[in-house]
C-alpha cells in the first residue's frame, strides 16, 4: 500500500487553488488568441483584446482573473493501492479548499440556500466544495479542479429526451440552451455535453466535459465531429464575445458519452448542456 | 459608435446623448451592490427610510468583488449578471437612479423604467476583473459590512470602461449585435 500524506495533499490542492484562478490555462489563452484572430465584429474583438490584457495582468499581479472564484468542484481517483495518513482524503480536500480560497484572497462564494447568508466563519471559506470520487486501481490519486462561477452555471440545462429525437434532437437542445442564454454567461464559451447514463449521471458527465484541454480531439471519431459540426452551428447563433454580436461565440464544443458504449436506458436519451464561461479554470495534480 | 467621458452623478442631458453601443469612461464616484443589498436598499424606499447613499444621478455598478490584498483598495472586480436585480432596478430609477453596471440581458420592465425616467444600462466586460480593477482607485464599504462581499461600496473610479446596453430610446445592444452576425 502506497502512503500520502494527508498534509501534502492540503499543500496541493491550495496551490494548486490560487495558481489556477490567477493563471489562465495555456489551451484557453490560445483558444482566446485564435478566437481574437477570427473574430469579424469589431467590438467582440476588442472585447477579446481586453480578456488577453486581463490574462496579463492576473498573471503578472497573481490577482483573481475574474471576481468570481466560484464553487470548488473536484473529480478525484482514488488508486486501489493507494492510502492517506494522518486524516481523510476528503477532510484534506475540504482543508485545501479553505486554506487555498483564503490565503490566495479569492472570493468565498457559497451561501446558505434560503437565507442567503455567507456562512464562512461556521461552514467555512467557501465550504462545502462539491467532490466525485472514484476508484480506480492503481496507487495514484488523481484531483482535477475547476472554479466554476454561477454566471454560466445558472443558464446550465438538463433533459431526458425521448430515443426517437436522436442525434438531431441532441443538436437542438444544445443549441436552443446555449441561444437562450445570449450574453449572460460570458461567451465566448466552452459547452460540456453529458449523453447517456442516467439523468443525473449525464450532468456529471456534461460538467467532467469542460476539464478536457481545447484543441484535444474526442477519441470517438464519431463524435468528434459532431463536436465540429456543433461549434460551427452555434457560431452562427451571431452572440460574440460578451453578447455583443460577433462570429466567435463558442471556443469549443465537448462531448462526454456514459462508457463502455455510450450507454443509457433503452426508454431514454438523457442529454445535459453545463456551459462554461472564457475564464474556464481547469487544473489537475497526481499525488 | 461614439466614445464619451463622463463624471458622476450623471445628468439626464449626459444620459439623453447616449446610444447602445457607445464607449464610456466613467469618472467619479460608483456604488456596488447586488442581490441582498437590491433587497435592503428597495426596502428603505418603500418605508420611506433614508437609503445609505443619495440615488439622484448615482451609477450601481453590480459586482461582488474579491478581498483586496494588502495594500490595495479592492480585489478582482468585474461585473455579475444583472437580472437578478431586474426585479429591483425600476423603482431605483424611478427614484433618480441613471446609471447601472453589469452583463447580460435586462427584461422589459427595466428597459421601459430606462425610457421613461432617463436611464441607461453599461456593459463592462465579465471576467476582465483584473483590468478592471485598475480604473478602481478607492473603495470603502458604507453599508451592510455583514454581506461580505455584497457589502455596500463607495468606489472611486478613474476612465472606467463600459459599452451603452440599453439606451433612453428602446435599443437594445445585444439584440442588434446579434441581429447583425446571427447567420440564419
Amino acid at each position: 500500500m502506497r502512503v500520502v500524506k494527508y498534509d501534502d495533499i492540503v499543500k496541493a490542492i491550495r496551490d494548486m487553488i490560487i495558481y489556477s484562478t490567477t493563471h489562465l490555462s495555456p489551451d484557453m489563452k490560445k483558444a482566446l488568441e485564435e478566437a481574437y484572430e477570427n473574430e469579424k465584429s469589431e467590438v467582440s474583438r476588442a472585447v477579446l483584446a481586453q480578456l488577453l490584457e486581463n490574462a496579463v495582468i492576473a498573471e503578472k499581479e497573481w490577482k483573481p482573473l475574474c471576481q468570481d472564484t466560484g464553487l470548488a468542484i473536484y473529480f478525484v481517483k482514488v488508486g486501489e493501492d493507494v492510502k492517506v495518513e494522518g486524516g481523510s482524503l476528503k477532510d484534506a480536500i475540504y482543508e485545501g479548499t479553505e486554506k487555498g480560497y483564503k490565503e490566495g484572497y479569492l472570493r468565498a462564494s457559497t451561501c446558505d440556500c434560503f437565507t442567503r447568508a455567507n456562512l464562512k466563519d461556521t461552514v467555512g471559506y467557501n465550504l462545502p466544495p462539491v467532490i466525485y470520487f472514484d476508484i480506480v486501481p492503481g496507487d495514484k490519486i488523481e484531483i482535477e479542479y475547476a472554479a466554476k462561477g454561477g454566471g454560466s452555471e445558472n443558464v446550465s440545462r438538463a433533459t431526458v429526451l425521448a430515443p426517437a429525437a436522436g442525434k438531431e434532437g441532441i443538436k437542438e437542445f444544445v443549441k436552443k440552451v446555449v441561444s437562450d442564454a445570449g450574453p449572460n454567461p460570458c461567451p465566448p464559451l466552452v459547452v460540456g455535453v453529458g449523453i447517456g447514463g442516467s439523468f443525473d449521471y449525464a450532468a456529471v458527465m456534461s460538467k467532467h466535459a469542460l476539464f478536457r484541454d481545447i484543441g484535444t480531439p474526442n477519441p470517438d471519431p464519431e463524435l468528434d465531429a459532431l463536436e465540429k459540426e456543433l461549434k460551427e452551428e452555434l457560431n452562427k447563433l451571431g452572440i460574440g464575445a460578451m453578447g455583443m454580436g460577433g462570429t466567435e461565440t463558442v471556443l469549443a464544443v465537448h462531448i462526454e458519452t456514459f462508457q463502455p458504449g455510450r450507454m443509457c436506458h433503452i426508454a431514454s436519451l438523457p442529454v445535459a448542456v453545463n456551459i462554461q464561461c472564457h475564464s474556464s479554470r481547469h487544473s489537475h495534480i497526481t499525488l | 459608435m461614439a466614445e464619451y467621458r463622463l463624471t458622476t452623478p450623471l445628468s439626464d442631458e449626459d444620459v439623453s446623448k447616449l446610444k447602445a453601443g457607445d464607449i464610456v469612461y466613467l469618472n467619479g464616484t460608483l456604488y456596488t451592490a447586488r442581490d441582498a443589498a437590491h433587497k435592503r436598499l428597495v426596502d428603505l424606499i418603500l418605508s420611506g427610510e433614508e437609503l445609505p447613499f443619495d440615488l439622484k444621478g448615482a451609477v450601481i455598478y453590480y459586482v461582488g468583488p474579491t478581498p483586496p490584498k494588502p495594500g490595495e483598495p479592492i480585489g478582482s472586480a468585474g461585473p455579475t449578471t444583472s437580472y437578478r436585480m431586474d426585479p429591483y432596478a425600476p423603482i431605483l430609477i424611478e427614484h433618480g437612479l441613471k446609471g447601472m453596471i453589469g452583463k447580460g440581458k435586462r427584461n422589459q420592465a427595466v428597459r421601459e423604467a430606462c425610457q421613461k425616467h432617463k436611464a441607461v444600462y453599461f456593459g463592462a466586460v465579465g471576467g476582465a476583473a483584473a483590468l478592471i480593477a485598475k480604473a478602481i482607485k478607492k473603495a470603502e464599504v458604507i453599508a451592510y459590512p455583514e454581506l461580505g462581499p455584497e457589502a455596500v461600496r463607495r468606489i472611486e473610479v478613474e476612465d472606467f470602461p463600459v459599452v451603452v446596453v440599453n439606451d433612453t430610446y428602446g435599443n437594445d445592444l445585444y439584440e442588434e449585435g446579434r441581429k447583425l452576425w446571427e447567420e440564419k
